[in-house]
């Protein structure tokens, strides 16, 4: 493993990234020194939104705006979209305004995450930190089942900051 | 908009309109919402939260319903996100609420939604998820996430 990350983390930069991915930068070129501690390589949004840890870079099939939606809720640093399919200039326009990086990578998805892994670059699982995540704490393995009846349980309750 | 910390008495309330199969503005609405959230100076983590559960909400309305609204109420001690919509309700709450469970059409798997984890995320990232439906007539998702 060649990996280029000291065990004092520190990730990889995303224009290092590009690198690595032969790729190209195409949007938010002036934010491609700051540096990912993780990836998420997924075409499905609500799992990226489950388990994708903030300040990653999500690699992913698809080029809608909804991809650069997704990444602004997570505040993500950067997307790379695999194959070179470029995303349309609206959603290029988006993730401008949210200061994000865009990288084209020509290769498909699992030989792009696997040149980030063996970089170095570990996924979002894989520290075992879940409270980095979006969630307030880990998810159980049952399915939650919502409150069905609108009476008041716990309304009057305040807690802390 | 104004750009302002809470103070202790302060609250506030704003509502955003939602558009059922408009694809191109789905997420403006959560977008709003965790702007406002920065500008009062909510927290980082909370505010993906409540901006991850917004989202999926919203795309709920945007993928299954005619309309929708969302609405974000603030305090210093609690956020409340509430999105409710007309279109046509959900037939089993239990069964949505199933990881993996999903009625979306294809064309929306393609964007990478309907993967049947919606209101399962939406449960995990609030403190409180409450779902009333009627059949044939629209939903509303009332969340709330505690400041701690």
């Amino acid at each position: 493993m060649n990996s280029e990350i000291s065990d004092a983390g520190g990730g990889l930069t995303l224009r290092r990234i590009r690198e690595i991915l032969d790729g190209e930068i195409i949007c938010g070129e002036q934010f491609a020194d700051s540096a990912v501690g993780s990836a998420c390589g997924c075409d499905l949004m609500s799992d990226v939104l489950a388990f994708t840890r903030p300040g990653s870079v999500l690699l992913t099939g698809l080029t809608n705006s909804q991809v650069v939606r997704t990444a602004e809720m997570l505040d993500l640093k950067g997307i790379v979209f695999v194959r070179s399919k470029k995303p349309d200039e609206r959603t290029v326009k988006m993730a401008e305004a949210l200061q994000l990086v865009l990288i084209l990578s020509p290769h498909p998805l699992y030989e792009s995450c696997g040149r980030l892994y063996v970089s170095g670059l570990g996924g979002c699982q894989d520290v075992g930190r879940a409270g980095d995540t979006c969630h307030a704490e880990p998810d159980s393995a049952e399915p939650r089942h919502a409150e069905l009846d609108s009476a008041s349980r716990d309304d009057g309750e305040t807690i802390r900051a | 908009m104004e750009v302002r910390n809470l103070d202790s008495a302060a609250s506030l309330h704003y509502t955003f309109d939602v558009q059922g199969g408009d694809f191109g503005k789905a997420g403006d609405a959560s977008s709003r919402v965790k702007r406002i959230l920065q500008q009062i100076g909510a927290g980082p983590e909370i505010v993906r939260r409540v901006a991850v559960a917004c989202y999926e909400a919203e795309m709920n309305v945007v993928i299954h319903a005619h309309k929708g609204k969302v609405t974000l109420d603030a305090d210093l001690q609690r956020i409340a996100v509430t999105v409710e919509d007309e279109g046509p309700g959900i037939e089993d709450i239990d069964q949505a609420m199933t990881p993996g469970f999903s009625t979306a059409p294809d064309s929306v798997r393609e964007m990478g939604f309907g993967a049947g984890m919606g209101l399962p995320n939406m449960k995990s990232c609030s403190s409180d998820l409450r779902i009333d439906s009627v059949k044939g007539v629209g939903t509303t998702v009332r969340m709330t996430f505690d400041n701690a």
